[in-house]
């Protein structure tokens, strides 16, 4: 049995004493979901598709190159303006495959269901799968469902697993982002985080706040048109936001990452909400952006191909990759000093006073 | 955006760093008072801009940072009894108690949830009559009215399921702790602007009388801050005491009438320990005696909780601007947000956590600042 001689042989290598139990933490997309990945996930199932740490794993099979990604959804409430967790399960997904330079193909549909959840959501839910998929032109090819007992899930989770086709010529990963390289994205961040939140359990806001939620494949399309082997790094900076996309690209690639606070992109309405609640937007969720990192030469031409797509009309240069502090992102306040962004370490917290 | 920008407005921060350049004439150390303003500092990178001649020190008023370790002891046993929703702000939910911390209660199984308000627990008891809803009633006079009232609320309610767990601090019995100790460093003070909306500035013109330190009454964005550093310094270098308001588009004299009749009614003024920092006499509130019944210490029996504090962590010395938090051993080693030795390096006004977060001790070891 070499199952039980491998399970004698292995420790728990994140510290059991310091964390006997799960925490929300964990999940919460920045240094302490970096430490289960690194610690216990990519050790247990270490090979080199997965050690490239991508949004989805890039396979070479029968002469063609395949990205395959998968992601779960999970979240509360199941509505939100601008889109539900159906929607969201479609393009998070497409995303993924999307930032690895893939053309999507199909998407697979995994639906754990609790005992007692409307049939009547369940519908909503299903259809806007369904448009969203349509919309972004990938069927949704198999699928699986489960139900557990009343208290045992949120409602609904939703798994979706994509695969799709990787261009010719393109080679994106974190890891070649270099010094010089410019960073783009293709506009205002937070603002999925936000209009989230504004419909949160006892944190209702009034507000006229959409998610971003959207399909970027087209849009990359867009880019990888104009700059090949130049673009380097695609990014949907998700969960964590901003700062821990580019902290994680930073420390994958060794590299320095500087950024200009005036130059990103910042809607008012969003502005206003993180400054109530203590916020920084840095760290807040976005779906439906998506970071660049192309070599110095092509970002002008990428700069112009974002902004004539309707999901790049405010897309703007961000910052730049230095050779300095490599592994660090540096930030030029907007009165003009400097500071560290760091990776965030366990869920941004709501401040007191 | 109104209000925000034209604080934040680089061209005018840059005459405000020329000014305070031109003005000092030699080493000056001053405290601001609340965490939000270090934070502010950090974060948009002031300290970096004043002239060496001037020390920031960090002080004590970060709710979280103060509040004493056994009252997070007895957070986390009432927390865990199957009956209660424990309420509270945020911030307060990673603070490290003896052994662990709310969020882990709540990973545990426990009812603990955040809010945003405190009336928003005196709703919840009203929803769930069956549930003893306990919110957990930290910070400095900002935080106070509101708590104030939610207890008021659930008077006039007659709501039994509902009750405060009280640890309330107050500014001027620190600073005066801060001024009177024989280590003091601090020569002047800019004073929380919050705080003040509420309570108004006329309580600190004994302390400024008394003591001989100019005190100015300060704002929260950069140049807020910068405005008020450049006027302490000038009562520095002019040798004025004086007590000024920079905060004006807030603050009067008097301050939020009110809020202060409420803050009477609800609570009285007892003593109250500092974590890292010891006893203040006068320094806190509780509830009034016809109000006790809200008390969640009494409703729950853990008053006889006790704790020790860290050896290592040296909080106490930090926010009373005795020492830096790069100047701790533990600092981004031991201590680290992951794994707090002491709490300002959780809290979001935490001089430990801004420290870190900002990667002040990167930059000092790489030389970019």
């Amino acid at each position: 049995m070499t199952g039980m001689d491998l399970s004698a042989g292995l420790q728990c290598p994140i510290p059991i004493n310091d964390y006997p139990t799960v925490l929300l933490a964990h999940g919460g997309g920045g240094r302490m979901t970096q430490m289960l990945i690194e610690r216990m996930l990519l050790p247990a199932f270490a090979n080199p598709s997965l050690e490239m740490l991508h949004d989805g794993a890039m396979l070479d099979v029968g002469g063609s190159r395949l990205a395959i990604s998968t992601d779960s959804f999970v979240i509360s409430p199941r509505f939100f303006p601008g889109g539900d967790i159906g929607s969201l399960a479609v393009h998070g997904t497409v995303n993924d495959l999307a930032m690895c330079g893939a053309q999507p193909l199909t998407l697979t549909a995994g639906f754990i269901l609790e005992e007692g959840l409307p049939m009547e959501e369940l519908w909503q839910i299903v259809q806007s799968m369904q448009a969203a998929a349509q919309q972004a032109g990938v069927p949704i090819v198999t699928g699986d469902t489960k139900v557990v007992d009343r208290g045992k899930g949120d409602g609904i989770f939703i798994n979706t697993t994509g695969l799709g086709l990787i261009r010719e010529g393109i080679t994106v990963a974190p890891t070649r982002a270099r010094p010089g390289d410019i960073i783009l994205i293709n506009g205002a961040i937070a603002v999925h985080g936000i209009a989230i939140m504004s419909v949160r359990e006892g944190l209702e806001f009034e507000t006229a706040l959409e998610s971003d939620s959207a399909a970027l494949h087209e849009l990359v399309a867009h880019i990888l048109d104009v700059a090949t082997e130049q673009v380097h790094v695609l990014r949907d900076p998700t969960r964590g936001g901003l700062a821990s996309a580019l902290n994680e690209i930073a420390a994958q690639a060794q590299v320095g990452i500087r950024l200009e606070e005036t130059r990103i992109p910042l809607g008012e309405e969003v502005r206003g909400a993180c400054e109530i609640l203590g916020l920084d937007p840095l760290y807040v969720a976005n779906e439906g952006k998506c970071l660049v990192i192309v070599a110095r030469e092509a970002a002008d031409a990428v700069l112009a191909a974002m902004q004539q797509h309707p999901l790049g009309r405010e897309a703007a240069i961000i910052g730049e990759v230095v050779a300095a502090h490599p592994g660090k992102v540096f930030l030029r306040s907007r009165i003009g000093g400097m500071r560290v962004v760091d990776m965030l370490s366990g869920e941004q917290l709501p401040r007191i006073c | 955006m109104r209000f925000i920008d034209e604080y934040r407005s680089e061209a005018d921060a840059q005459k405000f760093v020329q000014a305070i350049q031109r003005l000092v004439t030699r080493p000056w150390t001053i405290m601001e008072i609340c965490g939000g303003q270090t934070h502010t500092l950090i974060k948009s990178g002031i300290d970096q801009l004043l002239p060496e001649a001037v020390t920031l020190v960090h002080g004590p008023g970060c709710p979280v940072c103060v509040t004493p370790l056994e009252l997070i002891d007895k957070a986390i046993a009432i927390a865990r009894r199957p009956e209660v929703i424990f309420t509270s702000f945020g911030d307060m939910l990673r603070v490290p108690g003896s052994e662990t911390d709310l969020l882990s209660v709540k990973a545990q199984g426990g009812d603990v949830r955040m809010l945003y308000s405190p009336l928003d627990a005196v709703k919840l008891a009203q929803k769930h009559p069956d549930r003893q809803v306990v919110f957990f009633a930290v910070g400095f006079e900002t935080t106070a009215p509101a708590n104030a009232m939610a207890v008021w609320q659930a008077g006039q309610l007659g709501l039994e399921n509902f009750s405060i767990l009280c640890s309330h601090v107050l500014v001027p019995p620190a600073m005066e702790a801060i001024l009177s100790s024989p280590l003091n460093r601090v020569q002047g003070f800019l004073a929380a602007g919050h705080v003040c909306t509420v309570m108004g500035y006329w309580e600190y013109e004994p302390v400024v009388a008394n003591y001989r330190a100019p005190i100015v009454i300060t704002g929260f964005e950069p140049l807020d801050l910068l405005q008020g550093i450049y006027m302490t310094l000038k009562a520095l270098e002019e040798g004025r005491a004086d007590l000024e308001n920079q905060y004006s588009r807030a603050v009067c004299r008097e301050g939020n009438q009110p809020a202060q009749q409420l803050l009477a009614q609800v609570f009285e003024v007892c003593d109250r320990q500092w974590r890292g920092i010891g006893m203040i006499p006068r320094s806190g509130y509780r509830l009034q005696p016809q109000f006790a019944r809200f008390d969640a210490e009494q409703r729950f029996a853990v008053a006889d909780i006790t704790a020790e504090e860290s050896t290592i962590c040296v909080a106490g010395e930090i926010m009373q601007g005795l020492k830096k938090p790069c100047d701790c051993a533990a600092f981004g080693t031991l201590c680290t947000p992951e794994h707090p030795v002491g709490a300002p390096m959780v809290s979001s006004e935490g001089a430990c956590a801004a420290y870190y977060q900002y990667g002040r001790a990167v930059q000092v070891e790489e030389g970019t600042r």
